[in-house]
C-alpha cells in the first residue's frame, strides 16, 4: 500500500508506516539519520512522503550531534534514525551527551526480527541493554500494537520533565507486520508525573531570605533555557527587579543578557574571577537550573562557605546531590521564576536596594582585576582576539555558536557575548570532542537564514570532520573557525600545569591542510596566519554562502585563564601565568579530578 | 559527595510497572553509581494492574539513600518508592533454606536448635535434612551459625509498613 494513503485507512499500516506517521502526528520536521538493513522498511515509507525530511548525515554519532543542535537552538525534540548493531551503538556517546546537557531527543534503532534477538544475528547489538544508562528511558517494541503508543510515549518522556535522550529498538519484523495506529493521547504512562509547579511555601522562604540578604548571588544553568525562552524573560526581570548580581554556568550561557551590568560572567574552573569570588563570599545563593557540577564547584567543603542556598531544580535528584541546601524547590523554572517575581513584587516594600551597595562596591573591586583580560602584542593571532573579533563582527546578526570541546570553548565562552537564550551550543557535562560541527548541522537546517558558526580546534574538528560531506549535500552556509595550535590544548594545559610540562602525545602531528581539507569538500578554505589577516578572513568567511573551514593559525603555548585547579575553591583561582601567589601546591587529592 | 556522617542500612520498597528490563533499570542504578545492594527480591504484586514490587535493602549515608530514592523516584516504569528504614515502622521478614549434612548425631542437634528456634523441617534423608527459617535477617543469620550448614539459599528481605497505610498506585 502506498503511504500517500497513509491518513485515510489506518487499519491497514505497516509498523514502519505507523512509526511515520506517528512521528508526524509528533510534528516532526527533520530526521537525522543513516540506513541499513534494519531499518529498510522504515526509510521505504520515509521515501513515499513528503512532511518530513530526512537528513543524511556520515556517522551515527553525528546524527545524534545534529539533533541536539536542532534541538538546542529550536526547544523541539531532535529525532534520530539509525540501524542497528554498529548504527546503534554509533550513537551511543550522542546519547550520553544529550542526557548529561538535557537535551529532548528520540532514537529510532533498527533491530534483527524479534525471533532472531539473542542469536548474534548480523548487525545484532543489545541496544536497550547497551543504551540503558545513557538515555532517560528506552523501548524495545516486541508487539505492533505497542508501536504508536511507545512512539509518542518516546517524545512525551524526551520534552517533559528533565529532557533528555529516549532510544526506541524497532526489529524489522515489526516495521513489517501490520499495526493499528493510535494517536498521541494514547500515553499511557502510570507512574511518569514530573512535578512543575513548585511549592509555594518554599518560594516565599526563597524570598524572604532575598529581601534579607546583604550578599546575594543568582546562580543560573542551563535548566532555565530548557524551561524556554518565556522562563529567559521572567529571570531577567526577576534579577533586575531584586538589584542583585547574577553569573552563569557554560549552559547557561544566554539565559541573561550579558550586555547587562549586573551579569558577572560565567563562573567555575574557567569563570571570571568576579563570578567566582562573589560565589565563595555571597551570603545567599539562589540556584536555578543548575545542578552544582564539579567544573562549578571547584573543593566541595570550601564552596561558598557561608551562604544559604536556594536550588530551585525540575529534577529532585539534582537537588542536595553535591552540595546540602537550604531551601530545595522542585519545578519547572518558568512556574518558579513567575511564582517568585509574584510573591517578590507582593513585598516590593519591603525590598530596600541600599543594603546592597556594599556588596557592589566589593563586585566592582572584583571586576578591577579584569580578569579575562589577555595582551594581543605582536603579529601572532592570540585566540582570545579571534573569538572577540568574531563577535564583534557578527553582533548586528542573528547569530548561532557551537563549539567542540577544550580551550577553544573555554575562550568563546568567555569572550563572546550571548544577549539570548538558545544561541550557544556547546557539550558542556560530557565534554564531546566533535560535537560542534554536526550540532552546527542541525542548528544550520533548523535556522537556514542565521549565521552558523562553529568555533573549534584542530583536534577537535578532526573528530567529525567528515560531515563536511553532510554540510556540502545540504548546502549548508555553516562558518567554522578552527583555532588550531597544533596541540590538544587543554590537555596540554594540563600536562603544563600538573605534569612537569611533559606534553604526552598532546601535540597534534600531521594535521590535514584545512584549506585544502574544504577545497576537497567543495567548500571554501581561508586561513590567517598573522594579526592583520584576521579581519579580512572573517568577513571572506562570513560573505560565503557554502560551508567555510577558516584555519585560524594562534599564538601556540597560550593557555585558558582564569583558572581554579582540580580541588581548589573558588577564592584560591589563577589569574595568569605569573600568578603564583598564595596558593597552595595542588592536593594529591585534587591531582586525581579531571 | 564526602561526608563524615556514619552509613546506615536502609530498607526500600519500590512500586514498578512489571515489564522487561525493569529489574535491569533498577539494579544498573545502584552499579552505576557504585552503590551496594544488600539484599533485593521481586515479584508480581497486582497481576490486574500488571504492578511488582520490589525490595532493596542498601546501605549510605542520608545523603546517599535520598539520591537513591529520589534516582529510584525519577525510572519511568517507578510508580512509588518508600524508605522503610525513615517512613517506619515496618515488618521486615526473610526466609531461608538450609541444609544440614552429616551424621546421625550431627543431624539430631540441628532438629533440636530447629525446634527451639522454629525453623521447619522440609526435606529429611538419613544423612541430610533441610531446614525452612522466617524471621528477621538476624534471626536468619543466628540460625545458620547454630546449625552451621553445608548449603544455604536465602530470599532476601520482604517487608511491609505498620498500621493502616499502604503503598499503593496512584489512579489511573
Amino acid at each position: 500500500m502506498p503511504a500517500s494513503s497513509l491518513a485515510t485507512d489506518t487499519a491497514q499500516l505497516t509498523g514502519a508506516q505507523v512509526i511515520v506517521k506517528a512521528l508526524q502526528d509528533q510534528g516532526v520536521e527533520l530526521i537525522f539519520g543513516y540506513p541499513g538493513g534494519a531499518v529498510l522498511p522504515l526509510y521505504d515509507v520515509l521515501f513515499q512522503q513528503d512532511k518530513i525530511r530526512h537528513i543524511l548525515v556520515r556517522h551515527e554519532q553525528a546524527a545524534v550531534h545534529a539533533a541536539e543542535g536542532y534541538a538546542r537552538s529550536t526547544g523541539k525534540v531532535g529525532v534520530v534514525l539509525v540501524t542497528s548493531g554498529p548504527g546503534a551503538t554509533n550513537t551511543v556517546t550522542g546519547l550520553t551527551d544529550a542526557l548529561m546537557d538535557s537535551t529532548p531527543i528520540v532514537c529510532l534503532t533498527g533491530q534483527v526480527p524479534t525471533h532472531m534477538i539473542g542469536n548474534d544475528a548480523f548487525q545484532e547489538a543489545d541496544t536497550v541493554g547497551i543504551t540503558r544508562p545513557c538515555t532517560k528511558h528506552n523501548y524495545l517494541v516486541k508487539r505492533p500494537e505497542d508501536l504508536a503508543r511507545i512512539i509518542h510515549e518516546a517524545f512525551h518522556v524526551a520534552r517533559s520533565g528533565r529532557p533528555g535522550p529516549v532510544v526506541v529498538d524497532l526489529p524489522k519484523n515489526i516495521q513489517m507486520g501490520k499495526a493499528p495506529y493510535v494517536g498521541p493521547e494514547a500515553v499511557r504512562l502510570r507512574g511518569y508525573h514530573p512535578r512543575r509547579e513548585p511549592d509555594l511555601a518554599r518560594v516565599e522562604e526563597a524570598i524572604e531570605l532575598l529581601l534579607r540578604a546583604q550578599r546575594p548571588i543568582f546562580y543560573v544553568g542551563g535548566g532555565v533555557i530548557n524551561a524556554g525562552p518565556a522562563a529567559c524573560v521572567l529571570l531577567t526581570e526577576l534579577v533586575r527587579a531584586t538589584g542583585a548580581p547574577i553569573t552563569l554556568t557554560l549552559m547557561g550561557l544566554g539565559a541573561y543578557p550579558a550586555s547587562d551590568p549586573q551579569f558577572l560572567g560565567m563562573l567555575g574552573m574557567h569563570g571570571t574571577y568576579e563570578a567566582n569570588m562573589a560565589m565563595y563570599s555571597c551570603d545567599l545563593m539562589l540556584a536555578i537550573g543548575a545542578r552544582f557540577d564539579d567544573r562549578v564547584t571547584g573543593r566541595l567543603d570550601g564552596f561558598s562557605p557561608h551562604s544559604k542556598k536556594v536550588h530551585v531544580d525540575i529534577d529532585p535528584s539534582s537537588i542536595n546531590k553535591n552540595v546540602v541546601v537550604d531551601v530545595p524547590i522542585v519545578g519547572d523554572a518558568e512556574l518558579t521564576l513567575l511564582a517568585m517575581l509574584d510573591c517578590f513584587r507582593r513585598r516590593a516594600n519591603e525590598h530596600d536596594p541600599e543594603r546592597l551597595t556594599a556588596w557592589w562596591q566589593q563586585i566592582a573591586k572584583w571586576r578591577e582585576v579584569d580578569s579575562l583580560r589577555f595582551r594581543q602584542d605582536g603579529k601572532a593571532i592570540k585566540p582570545q582576539t579571534a573569538i572577540k573579533r568574531l563577535w564583534e563582527k557578527t553582533r548586528d546578526r542573528d547569530v548561532y555558536v557551537t563549539t567542540d570541546v577544550g580551550q577553544h570553548q573555554m575562550w568563546a565562552a568567555q569572550h563572546f557575548k550571548f544577549d539570548k537564550p538558545m544561541r550557544w551550543l556547546t557539550s558542556g557535562g560530557l565534554g564531546t570532542m566533535g560535537f560542534g560541527f554536526p550540532a552546527a548541522i542541525g542548528v544550520q537546517l533548523a535556522h537556514p537564514k542565521a549565521t552558523v558558526l562553529c568555533i573549534s580546534g584542530d583536534a577537535s574538528f578532526v573528530m567529525n570532520m567528515q560531515e563536511m560531506s553532510t554540510a556540502m549535500q545540504y548546502r549548508l552556509p555553516i562558518k567554522t573557525f578552527i583555532l588550531n595550535n597544533q596541540y590538544m590544548g587543554m590537555v596540554r594545559q594540563w600536562q603544563d600545569f600538573f605534569h612537569g610540562s611533559r606534553h604526552a602525545e598532546s601535540y597534534m602531528d600531521a594535521l590535514p591542510d584545512f584549506v585544502k581539507l574544504a577545497e576537497a569538500f567543495g567548500a571554501v578554505g581561508l586561513r590567517a596566519t598573522t594579526i592583520d589577516e584576521l579581519d579580512p578572513v572573517i568577513d571572506a568567511a562570513l560573505a560565503a554562502d557554502r560551508p567555510v573551514i577558516v584555519d585560524v593559525v594562534v599564538e601556540r603555548m597560550e593557555n585558558v585563564y582564569p583558572m581554579i585547579p582540580g580541588g581548589a575553591a573558588h577564592n584560591e583561582i589563577k589569574l595568569s601565568p605569573e600568578d603564583n601567589g598564595p596558593h597552595e601546591p595542588i592536593s594529591e587529592e585534587g591531582m586525581v579530578l579531571v | 559527595m564526602r561526608t563524615n556522617e556514619e552509613e546506615r542500612r536502609h530498607t526500600i520498597v519500590v512500586l514498578v510497572d512489571n515489564e522487561p528490563g525493569v529489574l535491569a533499570r533498577v539494579i544498573g542504578l545502584f552499579s552505576g553509581r557504585g552503590y551496594n545492594i544488600d539484599s533485593l527480591t521481586v515479584a508480581e504484586v497486582d497481576k490486574a494492574r500488571g504492578l511488582s514490587r520490589i525490595n532493596i535493602v542498601t546501605s549510605g549515608t542520608r545523603v546517599v539513600i535520598e539520591q537513591i530514592k529520589a534516582l529510584l523516584a525519577k525510572l519511568v516504569p517507578v510508580h512509588k518508592v518508600q524508605d522503610l528504614t525513615v517512613e517506619g515502622p515496618a515488618v521486615e521478614r526473610e526466609l531461608a533454606l538450609v541444609k544440614v549434612v552429616g551424621d546421625r548425631e550431627r543431624l539430631i542437634q540441628a532438629l533440636r536448635i530447629a525446634d527451639f528456634m522454629h525453623a521447619r523441617l522440609v526435606d529429611s534423608r538419613p544423612d541430610s535434612l533441610i531446614f525452612e527459617v522466617t524471621g528477621t535477617s538476624d534471626e536468619l543469620d543466628a540460625f545458620i551459625a547454630l546449625v552451621e550448614p553445608l548449603e544455604v539459599s536465602r530470599a532476601g528481605v520482604v517487608a511491609i509498613a505498620r498500621g493502616p497505610k499502604a503503598l499503593l498506585p496512584d489512579q489511573g
